[in-house]
């Protein structure tokens, strides 16, 4: 919490690698003041090569969405709602005529990462074994093993992990945030969390992180934020997400999934349809050749 | 004038309601498409799943597999119906694909040099690692097939052992037929089992379209080598029949703008072309007796429709209110 100062989750030692211990985000837009430090911090430390400057013109992010070469992406939401109890924008000026009209306005600061899923689809179709899950319950890409098939790149639900393009340096392998492994297998914390500000970002053992979410949902759904929800999808195939996100207003807005499926749910359905095509051709053939 | 004054402030208050409601301010020297507060589906537009990242390799492999699949199930039948020369066409056609898909899957891989990676695990829920295994093991019996019937037709044997090389021939075929019938159909499961709108909402039209499109090349191709028999016209006909019947499938089986890019715009016209060249022309000039019209048409249909399904899934993984449609 704020004000813990070095006994705070995001900035002391720990051993959760060594004991084992499921980790998570907690990434909190309600508190988040789009200062980008996670995004710096995040391609200082892990050498995230620069992967050029274009303009978007939305709003204030001229990142895009995660991927191969952006692993922390700040969001810039901007919605015509009011964002809790402020008066915000022009409805608080009013018009040239004394009319205050409802024209309310809230600009959402949202820090996207990989999202750690309980079944990762890009896991589950990595055919190198590069994609592991560590002992901290995060998902990792092995870059010494990634060979570049692409194929993780079409099976996250979420659309984060990307196969990084030429001319970048480490070209042709796939990427995406490491949760910062190196730096908890050391005993610190991811370098997005330790250099939040406000804390938007916790970092911290996944139960406390589930509680803490759940409790700040309530304390801002009573101060007037009466769409405020925690997004984690336990109830589809993904089966919770370690690094959730709190959210004013529906998912959409903020790029994400409504109802992520992990795409192993298909399989059975897809091989079966493979399996009578197999068989159809058999014996297609079969009878093509012994009636005529 | 300052007597203007409020008339003009009233104006910008219109405008600011234009603005705000109708999305574009209509006014003199303004010609701003979508200006000025464009809204766009989800976050400012941005794709929510990523698309594909697989170039021109993909569905040609996906072609070349599928021919090459399913062209030892035709010389196991050559074989056993004593058709030594059909036989041997079928498995040049499974050994050319033998040993042209490994090197099409690793042209595309972002590290070509890594290639061997795919080899050091098996995971049956990942079907690019499923599909890794079954082309090597196709191309392990298909390519030693190809080559012992080679031999065999070039008198390399003693004649008293020719009945056992047949013999071995044909279990080598056999070998090659069933993961062929693999290679032929998992590339649909490959794209039916992703995040990818258009793919997963027709995850069983794919196995079934790829692997009776590629029969029926591998058919067409023994057709234009010369071939011209009844079983390969029968295979041919039936091949065309199921395209079209698939054909009728995926356009009942619609699901708004959660498939959209298989219907419209570049890749809709891909895959509608690919099927129209794979179903009712091959069966209008197979019933005209012009079969090598029907085997070219079909062979085209077939090659344009796996470029139309990797571009549908371009389009589809780009395009953030199909995922939002599809998760309704």
């Amino acid at each position: 919490m704020i004000g813990e100062g070095v006994q705070s989750s995001n900035q002391r030692r720990h051993t959760f690698v060594a004991d084992r211990v499921e980790v998570g985000f907690f990434t909190d837009p309600s508190v988040c003041i789009g200062c980008k430090a996670c995004e710096v911090a995040c391609k200082e430390w892990n050498d995230v090569p620069d992967d050029g400057y274009t303009w978007t013109g939305n709003s204030y992010d001229n990142t895009g969405h995660l991927g191969a070469s952006t692993w922390r992406h700040v969001m810039f939401v901007e919605q015509d709602r009011p964002k809790g109890n402020q008066i915000v924008g022009a409805s608080s000026l009013g018009d040239s005529l004394g009319n205050y009209d409802d024209d309310p306005f809230r600009w959402i600061f949202l820090s996207d990462v990989c999202k750690h899923c309980e079944n990762a689809g890009c896991l589950e179709a990595c055919p190198t074994g590069s994609i592991v899950r560590t002992e901290v319950g995060s998902v990792l890409v092995q870059n010494d093993v990634c060979n570049g098939c692409g194929y993780c790149v079409v099976s996250c639900p979420f659309g984060v992990v990307d196969r990084r393009p030429k001319p970048l340096p480490d070209h042709g392998g796939a990427f995406k945030c490491t949760f910062c492994y190196d730096r908890q297998k050391s005993g610190l914390t991811p370098a997005c969390a330790k250099v939040c500000p406000t804390e938007s970002i916790v970092f911290g053992r996944l139960d406390d992180l589930r509680a803490r979410g759940r409790e700040r949902v309530e304390t801002l759904r009573a101060s007037g934020y009466g769409d405020a929800q925690l997004y984690d999808p336990q109830e589809t195939s993904v089966g919770g997400i370690h690094a959730f996100f709190l959210l004013l207003g529906e998912a959409e807005a903020y790029g994400l999934p409504p109802k992520p499926q992990v795409p192993t749910i298909y399989l059975k359905s897809s091989w079966t349809a493979a399996l009578v095509a197999a068989l159809g051709a058999l014996v297609a053939v079969g009878l093509a050749f012994a009636l005529f | 004038m300052p007597n203007e004054a409020p008339n003009f402030e009233e104006r910008l208050d219109t405008l600011r309601k234009e603005a705000k409601h109708g999305d574009v301010v209509h006014g003199r020297g303004v010609d701003v498409a979508g200006g000025p507060i464009p809204r766009y589906p989800g976050y400012y537009g941005e794709a929510v799943v990523r698309p594909p990242v697989w170039t021109w390799e993909i569905p040609v492999y996906f072609f070349v597999g599928g021919a090459a699949g399913t062209a030892p199930l035709i010389a196991l039948a050559a074989l056993l119906v004593r058709q030594i020369e059909l036989a041997r066409g079928a498995l040049w056609i499974a050994a050319a694909g033998a040993i042209l898909s490994p090197v099409l899957l690793i042209m595309d891989l972002g590290r070509p040099a890594m290639f061997l990676n795919m080899l050091r695990v098996f995971k049956h829920r990942s079907p690019m690692s499923v599909g890794a295994w079954i082309l090597s093991l196709f191309s392990s019996f298909a390519v030693p097939a190809w080559i012992v019937l080679e031999m065999y037709l070039h008198n390399a044997f003693a004649p008293s052992i020719g009945p056992l090389v047949l013999i071995f021939c044909g279990l080598l075929c056999a070998g090659a037929a069933l993961f062929g019938l693999g290679l032929a159909t998992y590339t649909g499961v490959l794209l039916g089992a992703t995040a990818i709108p258009a793919w997963f909402l027709h995850r069983t039209l794919l196995p079934i379209h790829f692997g009776t499109a590629g029969l029926g090349c591998a058919a067409a191709i023994l057709e234009l080598l010369g071939f011209q028999i009844r079983p390969l016209f029968m295979i041919g006909m039936l091949a065309a029949i199921i395209e079209t019947i698939l054909w009728i499938w995926l356009e009942i089986d619609k699901h708004d703008a959660a498939d959209r890019a298989l219907h419209h715009g570049g890749s809709g016209w891909l895959i509608r072309g690919g099927e129209i060249l794979t179903g009712p022309l091959p069966i209008i000039f197979r019933l005209t007796n012009l079969i090598p019209l029907a085997a070219i048409s079909f062979l085209l249909g077939a090659f344009l429709s796996r470029f139309g399904w990797i571009a549908a899934g371009r389009v589809s993984g780009k395009d953030p209110e199909a995922v939002f449609a599809s998760q309704k």
